[in-house]
């Protein structure tokens, strides 16, 4: 089996950004719909609230879903 | 065209003895959201956005009590919507693929970094990387658990949306992120220990 490179660079980059704080789904849930205002009313979302950015950055269901979520609301802008 | 209303009139009319009127409007947003959220995945039908829609206002409603108002109702709701979508549409898309199946395509047993077969890298480069690998299989081998190791595989090389992987292995989306997030700590904490730096581990493996 041949895997990819990037892939394996990928993986080793997500271990060595690991931190011990990092919030899970659920957590990241909770707090989504404010993030995006925050991000839709041109605030610096990432720096208000850095867990949840940390999250979007890893987790791809959670980024899916964040991004989707985004396009509804500037759809109804 | 967007709903003018205030939180605490959404919650009110959605608590009211005569909440149909507010459900229906709120259906009519929570679909035309889902419309957009959802516009570049052909295979949605307008039947699913109202599927869609309808198990998330059964969800809105269940979870009312848990809205904090430090946002817009609506926003809040249309985030339902879409976890409810994508909930769905994710389990779709992988119904056929089993675990397992997904799992022994990338068994490390036989793991070879396309890197590794380009022949236009040197053969110091070549060691270089090769000793890499071999350090970061070992570690992964010795430091993870079996269940670590499987859903390691499976999101970040069978690219396995967490959920999906969450259900096959009888857990929680949030669970599962918790497990991966242990699985790299413990591999970080070895890599270091290793004396591996990331530019080094990185380096190795660049073009």
């Amino acid at each position: 089996m041949v895997l990819e490179p990037t892939t394996l660079k990928r993986i080793v980059r997500s271990v060595l950004a690991t931190r011990p704080d990092e919030i899970g789904c659920d957590e990241c849930f909770e707090q989504l719909d404010r993030f995006v205002e925050l991000k839709l009313a041109g605030k610096n979302a990432a720096e208000a609230m850095p867990l949840v950015q940390d999250h979007l950055d890893r987790c791809p269901d959670c980024r899916e879903e964040f991004e989707a979520l985004l396009a509804v609301l500037r759809s109804m802008t | 065209m967007t709903e003018e209303r205030s939180n605490q009139e959404w919650l009110d009319a959605l608590r009211s003895p005569e909440p149909d009127e507010a459900l229906a409007k709120l259906r009519t947003l929570l679909v035309r959201g889902l419309r957009y959220a959802l516009a570049d995945r052909f295979n949605v039908t307008e039947d699913d956005l109202e599927d869609f829609a309808q198990n998330a206002l059964l969800r809105i409603l269940d979870n009312l009590h848990t809205f904090r108002g430090e946002g817009r109702f609506t926003t809040w709701a249309h985030k339902i919507a879409v976890r409810v979508a994508f909930t769905e549409l994710r389990r779709r898309r992988w119904q056929e693929v089993s675990l397992q199946d997904l799992i022994a395509r990338y068994d490390a047993g036989d793991f070879t970094p396309a890197a590794l077969t380009n022949h236009t890298a040197g053969p110091e480069r070549r060691t270089t990387q090769r000793l890499m690998l071999e350090t970061i299989q070992r570690i992964i081998a010795e430091e993870l658990t079996e269940r670590q190791r499987q859903a390691m595989t499976a999101v970040m090389m069978g690219g396995m949306p967490l959920e999906e992987v969450a259900r096959r292995m009888g857990t929680n989306r949030n669970a599962l992120y918790k497990l991966l997030h242990d699985a790299r700590q413990h591999l970080k904490k070895r890599l270091l220990a290793e004396g591996l730096t990331p530019q080094e581990v990185l380096a190795a493996f660049e073009e």
